[in-house]
């Protein structure tokens, strides 16, 4: 396999673990806590290789899944001592873990096997290098394994507690009413970010995976009100931000995960315009279609309780119109056939706009 | 001479010289600056985190990346103040773009803040590798913005810092009056007249300066913790805006002189780790021990307010069962089955009423209890002082009598004299009343609620 497809595969595989709990941090509006979690769990990455020696995933998951927790509880733990409001909790823990771990890398690389530039940027142009041996058998590459693994762990919470998710996420009370354990829901999601953030820490990362996190999310949020759809979004916007991220970095010969980001951002820019219904274009259509509506509806009942006709500056002085907008509504009445312009500058309903000024509400 | 040029001033030199370091001129200029960024940072900072806001300075300072690279792109130049310019301007953008789409959709504050951080970031980091794979090894002078270090900070870098830092305290202080409004009551700043959108510009613009001046000391990544952890210690030391400014200043530049002096003096320590971990340790000190507000003092403030509430309920329930009469000895059997708590716990805080004379121990044949006439007069006393505070609270805050549970202790804290002596006439005058209606009918009305409802200095 080429270099070029294994890493592609690694960033896509990224992309979707980390968009399918990045969903519900959108959602749950807590991804500032996602942007906590993702810089606290280098301390337990440093921390494990630091005190055990070991290069073991599995016990690099577990260390920093343990960070991640700490970092949650604490910052409730500060936020609920009523000293600090809950945005300068988050601020205050997260740097203080983050500062230890990069005192940590930066004191003692060779300790932890890890330097400053894999926290900031990943190593992802290794991954084709570090193949999994099994019983002494080749078995492929490792990240393939990890992140695969990961993706599959992720979906399989989603899929079998969807329904207690759902509900957790969009009514807590409700949730907690009918004995779904929001606050067990709460820690498994933050346990699963903090894990997938591990995962992901040698592709990208400490801090790019935020990116990961969040953005292909809130992209997949402006696309689609249906939470199954949004989470099928999210998943292909990161992974398809991670291959595009791939090419781009190659085109200007940068990181390949600042990359993945920064296609992740264009994606989300290109929703936030265009997105269909949520988009900034599409709400200024809408905007536009109601004030026309709007407009012809009140020209509408004007000329029906003045059959006399009425000419169109009467109309602009009546609703305060400018002249342009006065024969804009005007001009378009009158091509749909709703309202003639008689010769004296007069004017009344036809038959059609008749009916249809009744059918205006209020009259 | 450059000493007091910038302004640093000499006991920090003797501190120095005590550690046995040399007050060199890279260990001026790091500490200057790593100064100057920290009064800044910490004033701008208490605002944010009174306006919420405090996570803003996070995604500013990582949407402010891209500029720094684009300016050295365009420039060519090292020189900070570019650079400078090119952070404050590309954080700025940043601002807006997370006001544009958090206003716009249905993207909320959070994760706008997120997009727009880490985002910026990538461009940021992009940008860097880009710089670095394409130019000489001279470009990674760069570097340095990512975690901070203080020590490439020269003395044209901290006469800048100063500047730019010297024109944001100038502006806080002119508009002190306008930022507290816009603070604490922004809607009170607008229905009066002051141009809040004007103001919230402003301060955000400042916000930006702040973490400008932060970037080259402690970087992109760290910047925040200057902003949120010296104004999160001031508040914990005092309820004034003013005091609280000066003091996460204050802390803002202890923590970054000394971090600035450890980094420099122990290798491979970057400036903005060991900044932030000492201000982190200067709020964690002041959320604990902070006189009032810190959680040690609340700890024994609430003791001692539960053991009060104890001690004045055996006194009631002594005075109930001796119809307050001194020295009628109620058996502490009675007593214990009255207020269900463990028998040495009250065999304890009886000890504790006796040795401040109020209550005497009697064994005939059986441990019981009395009221000394102190002891009697005291409860008297705390159960009229719970009627006015009761009278008080009905009348003025329009409180069902049955509601009210309030340490009446302290009541002539709060009451005036005057208001204490009226409410007690009227009291008098309601009394005398009830002893009237009890004389014409048979059964008199209850002149207290019944037992379990009120009782003298529960905690609301």
């Amino acid at each position: 396999m080429s270099i070029a497809l294994v890493i592609m595969i690694t960033g896509a595989l990224v992309g979707a673990s980390c968009a399918i709990v990045g969903t519900f941090l959108v959602l749950r509006r807590m991804s500032m806590m996602g942007d906590a979690i993702s810089h606290s769990v280098l301390l337990g990455i440093v921390a494990v290789f630091f005190f055990t020696g070991s290069r073991s995933p599995i016990l690099a998951v577990l260390g920093a899944g343990a960070v991640g927790l700490l970092t949650v509880s604490l910052v409730e733990l500060i936020y609920r001592t009523g000293r600090v409001k809950e945005d300068a909790a988050i601020g205050l823990v997260f740097p203080a873990l983050f500062s230890i771990g990069v005192i940590l890398v930066s004191r003692f690389p060779s300790a932890v096997h890890i330097d400053v530039d894999h926290v900031l940027y990943g190593e992802i142009t290794f991954v084709a290098f570090d193949r999994l041996t099994l019983f002494g058998v080749d078995a492929g590459y490792r990240s393939f394994w990890l992140l695969g693994a990961m993706t599959i762990v992720n979906a399989l919470f989603v899929l079998l507690f969807f329904k207690e998710l759902k509900l957790a996420t969009f009514d807590r009370g409700f949730a907690a009413a009918l004995g779904f354990a929001p606050t067990v829901i709460h820690y498994a999601l933050m346990a699963l970010v903090s894990a997938t953030t591990v995962v992901a820490f040698d592709s990208v990362g400490a801090i790019l995976v935020v990116a990961m996190l969040i953005v292909p999310a809130a992209a997949a949020y402006l696309l689609t009100d249906r939470l199954l759809v949004m989470l099928g979004l999210a998943v292909a916007i990161g992974s398809g931000s991670a291959i595009g991220g791939y090419w781009l970095a190659r085109w200007i010969d940068g990181s390949i995960a600042a990359a993945m980001a920064v296609v992740a951002g264009v994606v989300f820019v290109a929703c936030f315009l265009f997105a269909p219904r949520h988009g900034l274009v599409a709400r200024y259509v809408q905007l536009f279609t109601v004030r026309r509506a709007f407009a012809r509806s009140l020209l509408l009942s004007h000329l029906r309780l003045h059959p006399g006709g009425v000419s169109m500056e009467t109309i602009g002085e009546r609703f305060l119109w400018s002249r342009r907008m006065t024969s804009n509504v005007v001009t378009a009445a009158v091509q749909d056939g709703l309202v003639t312009d008689s010769p004296a500058r007069r004017l009344t309903l036809t038959k059609l706009g008749s009916v249809q000024a009744q059918q205006v509400p209020g009259h | 001479m450059m000493m007091v040029e910038l302004g640093v001033s000499s006991p920090l030199a003797a501190v120095v010289a005590v550690l046995g370091l040399e007050w060199s001129y890279t260990l001026r200029n790091v500490v200057a600056g790593a100064a100057v960024l920290g009064v800044v940072g910490g004033v701008l900072g208490s605002f944010a985190t009174l306006r919420r806001q405090s996570l803003l300075g996070d995604t500013l300072a990582h949407a402010a990346l891209p500029g720094v690279c684009i300016a050295y792109i365009i420039t060519g130049s090292r020189e900070s103040l570019p650079l400078m310019i090119g952070a404050g301007l590309s954080g700025l953008v940043g601002t807006l773009f997370y006001l544009l789409i958090t206003r716009t959709t249905r993207i909320k504050d959070d994760a706008g803040l997120g997009i727009v951080l880490s985002t910026g970031f990538g461009l940021g980091l992009l940008l860097l590798t880009y710089v670095q794979n394409t130019g000489g090894s001279g470009q990674s002078g760069l570097d340095r913005f990512l975690f901070g270090q203080a020590a490439s900070l020269v003395r044209n870098d901290v006469i800048t810092m100063s500047i730019l830092g010297a024109i944001a305290l100038a502006t806080v202080v002119l508009l002190f009056k306008e930022f507290k409004l816009l603070s604490f009551d922004p809607d009170f700043a607008a229905s009066i007249g002051y141009p809040t959108t004007m103001l919230t510009i402003l301060i955000t613009a400042l916000l930006i300066v702040a973490v400008v001046i932060g970037l080259q000391a402690v970087g992109v990544i760290l910047v925040v913790a200057i902003l949120i952890a010296p104004a999160s210690a001031a508040r914990q030391w005092t309820d004034q805006l003013s005091t609280m400014l000066v003091l996460s200043g204050l802390f803002g530049a202890v923590s970054g002189a000394i971090g600035a002096i450890l980094s420099s003096q122990i290798t491979d320590l970057p400036t903005g780790p060991a900044v932030v971990l000492i201000a982190t340790t200067l709020t964690a000190i002041s959320l604990l021990a902070a006189p009032r507000r810190g959680l040690l003092w609340a700890a024994i403030s609430r003791r001692r307010h539960r053991q009060r509430v104890q001690l004045a309920s055996i006194l009631h329930d002594l005075a109930d069962a001796a119809a307050g009469e001194a020295g009628a000895v109620i058996p502490l059997t009675d007593l214990q089955a009255k207020r269900g708590v463990p028998g040495r716990l009250m065999t304890r805080q009886l000890a504790m009423l006796a040795s401040r004379g109020l209550v005497a121990r009697s064994i005939n044949g059986r441990e019981g209890w009395s009221l000394t006439a102190a002891g009697a007069e005291a409860t008297a006393e705390a159960s009229r002082r719970e009627r006015v505070w009761k009278q008080y609270m009905a009348r003025q805050m329009d409180l069902p009598v049955d509601a009210i549970h309030y340490d009446a202790t302290e009541i002539e804290r709060v009451l005036p004299p005057e208001a204490l002596a009226m409410i007690e006439a009227e009291l008098r005058a309601e009394d005398a009343a009830a002893i009237g209606r009890a004389s014409d009918v048979v059964a008199g009305p209850p002149r207290r609620p019944s037992r379990p409802t009120a009782r003298p200095g529960q905690a609301p």
